[in-house]
This record gives C-alpha cells, structure tokens and sequence, in this order.
C-alpha cells in the first residue's frame, strides 16, 4: 500500500516538473518536442525487457519480446529523428545577426 | 543489486528532466538531446541487470537469456532509423502519429504480459497492481489504434474527412464510461479473465471510434492528445512494475501531450472539454449556412504581377499553411526569400500555432529549407507588424488568415487567433483553387480590395516566380 502512494507522489512531481520544464519550450520547437518525448517514452522498454529478459514464462517472453522491438523503433527512431530536425535549425549568419543585435 | 539497479534510473531520470530543459531554446536543444541520450542508455543499462533477468542468466547462461532483447534490440533499432532517417520533412505528423501506436501497443504489451505472469500462472495478483495494469491497457489499446487511425487519417490510407453516425458522442461515450466500469470491476476481482481481456480489447475499438469522426486540420489536437495518452501508458507501466523511472518518463510525456494540446485548442478557438469530447463534427452544420455566400469577384494576378508586387517591397512576411507542405514548397520560398534578401527586402515568417497537422509542423519544414530560426515568428509576436509590411505572402494557409474571425460574431471561427495578413499594404496569397479552407467558410481576405490570388500549386507558381526575379 506504501509503495503506490510513493509512486503516486514521484507521478505528481513528476507531471508538475515536466509541466514547468515544457511550458517553456517555444513553440518553434514543438515539432522536435513531440519526437523528444515520444523518445522518451520509448521507456516502457524498461519494462518491456524485463518481461522480454526474466522468461517468467513463454507468453510473457513473447508478448515482451513484441514489445521491445516497438519500444525500440521508438527509442532509437525517436532520438534520430529529433537530431535530424535539431540539425536544420541554423541561426542567421554571423554579420545578418549583428546587424540585428544592434 | 536493487540498489545498483535504482542508482541507475536515479541518474536516467535527472539526465532526461536535464535534456528536457535544453529544448527550451533553440542553441541548446541539442546539447539536451544528448543528454536524454546518455539517460536512456543508463535506464537500459539499469533493466538488464534487473534482479529476475539476473536470476535467469544465473540458470540458462548469457545467449539463453539475452537472445531475444538482442535480437528485438536490433530489429527494432534498423527499423526506426530506416523510418527516421529516409522519412521527408512534410511527412513528419505521420511519422508522430505512427510512434505513438508503437508506444501505445508496446505499453498494452506489457501489461497483458504482465497480468499472465502474476494473474494466469502465479494467481496472486493485488488489486493495486490491477488497477495500474488495467490503466495500462487502457491508454496503450487507445493510443494504438487511435493513432493508427490518425496515421492512416494523414497519409491518406484514410478519408481524411470526418466519418460521422448518429448519436455519435453519446455512445463513444457510453462506451468509454462502459470500459471504465469494466476496469473497476477487474480491480475488485483480479481473476476474472474474462473482463481483463474484456478491459484490454475495449479501448482498441474506442481508439478507432474516437478518432473516426475527426477531420484532418484537427489533427494537432488528436496527436498532442494521443501524445499525453501514450505518456500515461509508459506511467501505469511504471505503477504496475514499480519502476520509478517509468513513472516519471510517462509523467513527462503525459504533461508535454497536455500542454501542446492546450496550445492547439486555444489556437483554434475551442474550449478543452469540447477538444477532449470529440464535438468535432459539429463545425459542418453551422458552415454549411456561412459557405452560401460568394458572387462577390476575386482580384486574379498573373505571376509576373506577383514577382513585381515582391520585386518592390521592403518588407515582406509569409503567411505558410499545410498547402505549403502538401505542394513541397518550402525549398523554394527559401530561394524566393535569398533572392529578395540580396535585395534589400525584409523577409520574415508568420507562424500560426495551428498551420500543418502537427504543433511547430512549419517551423520544421521552414528550418529544412535553411531559412534561419530567428526569421520564424510566432503569432504574438509578428501580429502586430502586419499593418507595417509591404507584402503579405499567404502559401497554402487559409483559415489562419481569415479576418472574419476578428470581426464576425457568425462565422463558425469567430474568436480564433488569426494573422493580420488583411493589414498589409497588399496580400498575394497563392492558392490551388477557390476551394474554401478546412472550417469549410468563405475567406473574405480573397475578396479584400488589397488582395491578388495567384493560383496554381504553390511550387510551380513560386519557382516561376523566382525565375522572373532572378
């Protein structure tokens, strides 16, 4: 009973921090956010390992199995993808900048 | 090492919220991204060590246990690299839509896998963990085939058109209410079978249902919200393993779903209820009455008068849409921009929050063309400056651009935040044909005595018009 309520907390901080943490993030970059967090959530691969790793039993070894390869398109396409868009954003050449500071 | 283990997904945590915050400005987003990066190689490094994957390689050996997280491991990294790395920039919302089943189906997985353990063979599964996992198939089956829908909706496989039958929110509704009380009476009683795989397959047809009779400029929203739906899959995963690394991944996830869909529905004019209900379907029938209008004559420009109108401008602003993206236009609005900057001319972007399909879709494909990020403005920022600028440049957007939203208390997006691309000393907006925009009304910026309309795909008119000015 403990450990749900833990959990419960570290869920509530965690949704406030994120909340606070994402609110500024422009929205010139939100594209790139959506495929950021999808990386990230790319996580339930912990748990898909687990159950992929620990041969509970043929089933869950299977269903897990099934679940890493999602989780993993996710993981590693999502950070790829977020590198690929992250590397097109270019800042204006050095003089149109000063020019612009000015 | 359970402790090890926690050490572990300590650091994975910290690294993620740490890269998080770098996406919050452009020069440091990707610094961020490596970070993120660096946690997530410690959150996998923390789980093959897990304690019951350990006791297994204690008994079966190193290949025995690890053989099928490789070779998953590995197919899946070919696969979603082939995916990111061949994708085109335009196609970026399906490719959202489409990660976001993967997410969902792997979280549904995991539960179901989850339930056979500890319910089907060992037979003590605890009500708290039930309720976790039942959370779990519930926004997994929903995220999955509800973006699956979204995806389909996107690339076309599906009419993008919303499908709509009679009583159409009350029994999506019901239906959710139903799936809810299954899910509650699965908690009570863990072994009934029958209803956990009953909770399992319900959200699978909700998912489909939900998004059905969403049309396709709505699509930002569906996708932000499958976003945070997917977010708390991966957090009731984290509830049902204990895992707090999950938790707070999800958690993120879940916010950055929820804030983005709060963006998009202020964007466009509707309150969260009605987004988050699916009342969609109701724009139709109040524009069917506001489409009637016309008889009234647009001024036509040929694309020589469109490449004098820039040609003579100091200051030009581009208003883009989806158009821009369906045409593939965005290379060649960054030639035209080089060629009238060598000029002497101002070139700056208007980016409304709902252009494309997707939150930040132009500013990604405007990036693509190497147009510089400091030249992409968002609405607050730019609105103002309209009434200052020479020549407003509409390519393929059109609701985003409609006065009557400022002005007219019937039209069915009176209210919505618009571009003041009608304040410009003159408009040329680029158009495929007097079709009207997705709201189905009538733009009164086409009839404006400032205005020309050029039509034609968007990329043919502009190269024609980069070659009359180069």
């Amino acid at each position: 009973m403990l450990e749900i309520f833990l959990g419960l907390y570290i869920f509530m901080l965690a949704a406030f921090v994120g909340y606070g943490v994402i609110k500024g993030v422009p929205a010139l970059l939100h594209t790139p956010l959506m495929a950021f967090t999808n990386a990230i959530s790319g996580i339930s691969l912990v748990g898909s390992l687990v159950a992929a790793g620990a041969h509970y039993n043929n089933v869950s070894t299977v269903l897990g199995a099934i679940a890493v390869l999602c989780a993993t398109i996710n993981v590693v396409g999502g950070f790829w993808i977020t590198d690929r868009m992250l590397r097109m954003f270019k800042k204006q050449d050095p003089k149109a900048d000063a020019a612009g500071d000015a | 090492m359970v402790d090890q283990v926690e050490t572990l997904y300590l650091i994975a945590s910290f690294l993620f919220i740490l890269g998080l915050r770098g996406l919050t400005a452009a020069h440091t987003a990707r610094r961020g991204l490596i970070l993120a990066e660096l946690g997530m190689v410690f959150a996998i490094w923390g789980t093959v060590i897990h304690p019951d994957i350990m006791a297994h390689l204690e008994i079966a050996g190193f290949f025995q246990t690890y053989k099928w997280i490789l070779l998953t491991f590995f197919i899946g990294s070919a696969i979603g690299i082939a995916i990111s790395a061949l994708i085109p920039m335009t196609r970026m919302p399906e490719r959202i839509a489409l990660s976001h089943a993967f997410g969902g189906l792997a979280a549904a997985l995991v539960g179901v896998s989850e339930y056979y353990r500890e319910q089907v063979i060992a037979g003590h599964m605890d009500h708290t963990t039930m309720a976790a996992i039942g959370f779990e198939v519930l926004f997994g089956g929903l995220t999955f085939t509800g973006s699956l829908m979204a995806f389909g909706k996107l690339s076309g496989l599906i009419p993008g058109r919303n499908i709509t039958w009679p009583l159409q929110n009350q029994s999506n509704i019901l239906m959710f209410g139903g799936t809810f009380v299954l899910l509650v009476a699965v908690t009570i009683d863990p072994s009934n079978q029958v209803l956990f795989y009953a909770v399992a397959a319900m959200p699978l047809l909700l998912g489909i249902l939900f998004v059905a009779p969403i049309g396709g400029a709505d699509m930002p929203v569906v996708i932000t919200l499958l976003n945070s739906y997917a977010g708390l899959a991966a957090s009731a995963t984290g509830f049902a393993l204990n895992n707090n690394v999950l938790i707070i991944a999800g958690a993120i996830d879940g916010a950055s779903g929820f804030i983005l869909s709060v963006v998009m529905s202020k964007a466009m004019n509707r309150s969260f209820r009605n987004v988050l209900f699916g009342a969609f379907g109701k724009v139709d029938e109040e524009d069917a009455a506001m489409a009637a209008s016309g008889g009234e004559r647009v001024q036509e420009a040929s694309v020589g008068d469109a490449a004098m109108l820039l040609s003579g401008a100091g200051s030009v602003i581009v208003c883009p849409g989806y158009g821009m993206a369906v045409a593939q236009a965005q290379h060649v609005v960054g030639e035209l921009a080089e060629i009238l900057e060598a000029n002497g001319t101002q070139v700056r972007y208007a980016i409304h929050p709902v252009a494309g399909r997707m939150p930040g879709h132009m500013n990604v494909l405007l990036a693509e063309a190497k147009i510089p990020y400091t030249s992409l403005m968002e609405l607050e920022e730019i609105n103002d400056d309209f009434k200052n600028a020479d020549v407003a440049l509409v390519v393929g957007a059109n609701d985003v651009v409609n006065p009557a939203a400022k002005h007219n208390p019937a039209s069915s997006i009176y209210g919505m935040p618009v571009l003041n691309a009608d304040l410009a000393r003159s408009c040329i907006v680029l158009k495929r044909s007097m079709r009207p925009g997705f709201a189905g009304i009538e733009n009164e910026l086409f009839f404006a005595p400032n205005t020309v309309l050029t039509f034609g795909d968007a990329k043919d008119t502009l190269t024609k018009v980069v070659e009359a000015l180069s």
